[in-house]
């Protein structure tokens, strides 16, 4: 290991459904400021594995350490404050709302904390957070739909919305689940300029991905999962040079 | 605190404290303008409102909100009988009480939601009732109902006051409230204009967009680092509030209080009211309540005979069918035109009165962005 901080911890994690194992005694660490790509073929584990992250899931053995703390077992809302944000791959926005009270939210969380009761001062007056919101909206490129209502977008719009939502949180850890599934190559490119833009301002991030232009132009390490074990680590060029990822997945397919 | 709130706002305010304290004036014309119908707008409002900042913000439909109406009126009673026959102190004990009450019920209720909340908060309600009716019968005086007495022993009055002969009234520092007149009418105005510009408050605030994301994605919540049960219970706290509110000047304007008063279809009602108004808007549920109530009054006065007085012009060949068909829904019918009135607008305008009123400014006002003073209304009933 080199001097860096391991921020995320999973440790010895196995899960099954029933007979399947969904993951199997994995055992990955992420560097602090790194992005690390989590890569495999469907139904290798890599959604359990962010679930299991988030608290969604508990695992049946193995714990989760962020930051030297074991985050197996606390509620979501106390690993996202914690400062673990996940984008999710179907969008879950809150589609009744408009585009900048969709952002505001979550900035909200970021600044109020778990629950405060806020009923008297009126919205309007936290430019605070507003500026945040407008902030995040625009580096998404929705900056122009503040004010439509987050139901009515494409699917590719919600999917920069969920990216915003998760931005504006300025998380410790970003936990991103095909960030750029559903997007065209144009708005993939720019969402990867996105994420790379990031990259110094302290944030780690990991990335479940197929699409290996992504996970190559953003991951500093790359993880390989199949049927819920991890058979690959290392630098991009390491992986794809491995003969056995070449067979589960890449399939010699890509360069 | 007050500072920079939307002029629009401030505008939404005034006029309906205006519309409020105008109302002996308004409601002239249509017969409703004596103040023991007019107080009952107001009550009722203030019921609805509260019961919107729950449902409409937060998509949880109680179906057990009458209980906290009873408690306030109980509470107030007790106050009247226990301390004094002052107004304020009955009002405060009758939130304080509720608000506890809500606080429990809200608790054990909010570890469901949908369809298991609505069940349980039923159940409560329910419970409530026939514990009024049973056990707690030194409390609540049974089937007779809680009434004052001249025995109650009144600490507070009895150091200042003289008794006098029979049995006192409620008083706001010497101004009677009960009886129908008009300082119980003003006493309720006023305090269903302090309830609208808290209700609004709530609506503007980073609480109320919390409780409407909420009930957008409860579940995205969890995962944006909130912690969604205290916002609920909350929320739920603050509309036991208002109910609890509603009932204790139900006491004021009338100081006696019967179990049925938390029945569920006192519940029922409430969710009526808001729907037909428009849940999820701020003048909606006020306007759902006074048509209930107006309906509930004035059609059921109707009789055969007005019927007949309305359409004497007629021939007899037409009149006597019409009037004996339209008699159907008048008098002891009431009931029959608010079904038929309720279903035509759940069918046609789901979001109630206020959705059907937008429509018709956008008639005449055909300008982008005019006429937004009043948030959109939410069309699904639950969560």
């Amino acid at each position: 290991m080199t001097a860096r901080n391991v921020v995320l911890h999973v440790a010895d994690v196995h899960k099954s459904f029933g007979g399947l194992h969904a993951l199997a005694d994995v055992d990955l660490q992420v560097e602090e400021g790194t992005t690390h790509a989590i890569i495999g073929p469907n139904g290798a584990g890599k959604s359990t594995l962010l679930n299991v992250c988030i608290g969604r899931l508990a695992p049946d053995i193995g714990a989760v350490v962020f930051d030297g703390q074991v985050i197996t077992g606390k509620q979501p809302h106390e690993i996202n404050q914690m400062g673990v944000v996940r984008v999710f791959q179907t969008p879950e926005i809150f589609s009744d709302l408009d585009l900048l009270q969709n952002v505001m939210v979550p900035a909200f969380a970021k600044r109020d904390g778990a629950f405060r009761l806020n009923a008297m001062r009126s919205v309007a007056t936290r430019t605070d957070i507003r500026d945040e919101a407008l902030h995040s909206l625009e580096e998404v490129g929705l900056l122009g739909q503040k004010g439509a209502i987050a139901g009515s977008l494409s699917r590719g719009d919600k999917r920069r919305l969920e990216l915003a939502m998760g931005l504006v949180q300025k998380p410790r850890l970003l936990l991103l689940d095909e960030p750029t599934a559903g997007m065209s190559r144009h708005d993939t490119n720019s969402t990867i300029d996105l994420l790379k833009k990031f990259k110094g301002r302290g944030m780690t991030k990991v990335i479940i991905e197929h699409d290996m232009h992504v996970v190559f132009s953003l991951a500093d390490r790359v993880t390989v999962l199949a049927q819920g074990r991890i058979i690959a680590e290392g630098s991009p060029d390491e992986v794809r040079g491995n003969a056995r990822v070449q067979e589960a997945y890449l399939g010699g397919a890509h360069p | 605190m007050w500072n920079n709130p939307a002029r629009n706002d401030w505008f939404l305010l005034a006029g309906f404290s205006l519309v409020v304290l105008c109302l002996p004036l308004i409601l002239e014309p249509i017969g409703a303008a004596y103040p023991a119908l007019m107080q009952k707008f107001c009550i009722f409002g203030i019921f609805a409102i509260g019961f919107n900042i729950l449902f409409g913000l937060t998509g949880y439909l109680s179906f057990g909100h009458a209980a906290f109406l009873g408690v306030g009126s109980y509470a107030a009673v007790w106050s009247f009988k226990l301390l004094t026959m002052n107004a304020i102190p009955a009002i405060v004990f009758a939130i304080v009480c509720a608000a506890a009450f809500a606080l429990v019920i809200g608790y054990v209720s909010l570890k469901r939601s949908g369809i298991y909340f609505s069940i349980l908060t039923l159940a409560f309600a329910q419970m409530s009732y026939n514990l009024a009716y049973s056990v707690l019968t030194p409390l609540t005086n049974g089937e007779t109902g809680l009434q004052l007495s001249l025995q109650d022993p009144r600490i507070i009055d009895a150091l200042f006051v003289a008794p006098q002969a029979g049995l006192p009234r409620v008083n706001l520092f010497g101004t009677y409230t009960s009886g129908g007149g008009y300082a119980g009418f003003y006493l309720c105005a006023a305090a269903l204009i302090v309830c609208f510009f808290i209700a609004l408050r709530i609506f503007r605030s980073p609480f109320g967009l919390m409780l409407r994301a909420i009930k957008s994605n409860q579940n995205r919540m969890r995962y944006t680092g909130f912690n969604t049960r205290p916002y609920l219970l909350a929320a739920f706290v603050i509309s036991g509030m208002y109910a609890g509110l509603a009932g204790g000047l139900m006491a004021v304007t009338d100081p006696l209080v019967g179990a049925e008063r938390m029945q569920w279809t006192a519940s029922g009602e409430v969710v009526l009211m808001t729907i037909l108004g428009g849940a999820g808007t701020l003048v909606g549920p006020v306007l759902g309540a006074a048509v209930i109530k107006y309906f509930e009054n004035i059609f059921s006065s109707f009789s055969v005979t007005t019927l007949q007085g309305v359409f004497g012009f007629l021939p007899d060949a037409i009149e006597r069918p019409l009037v004996s068909f339209l008699s159907l829904f008048v008098g002891d019918g009431w009931n029959l035109t608010l079904g038929v009135v309720f279903m035509l607008i759940v069918i046609f305008l789901p979001g109630g009165l206020m959705e059907g009123l937008r429509r018709i400014w956008s008639l005449f006002d055909r300008r982008p962005g005019g006429g937004d003073k009043v948030p959109a209304a939410q069309t699904q009933p639950a969560e």
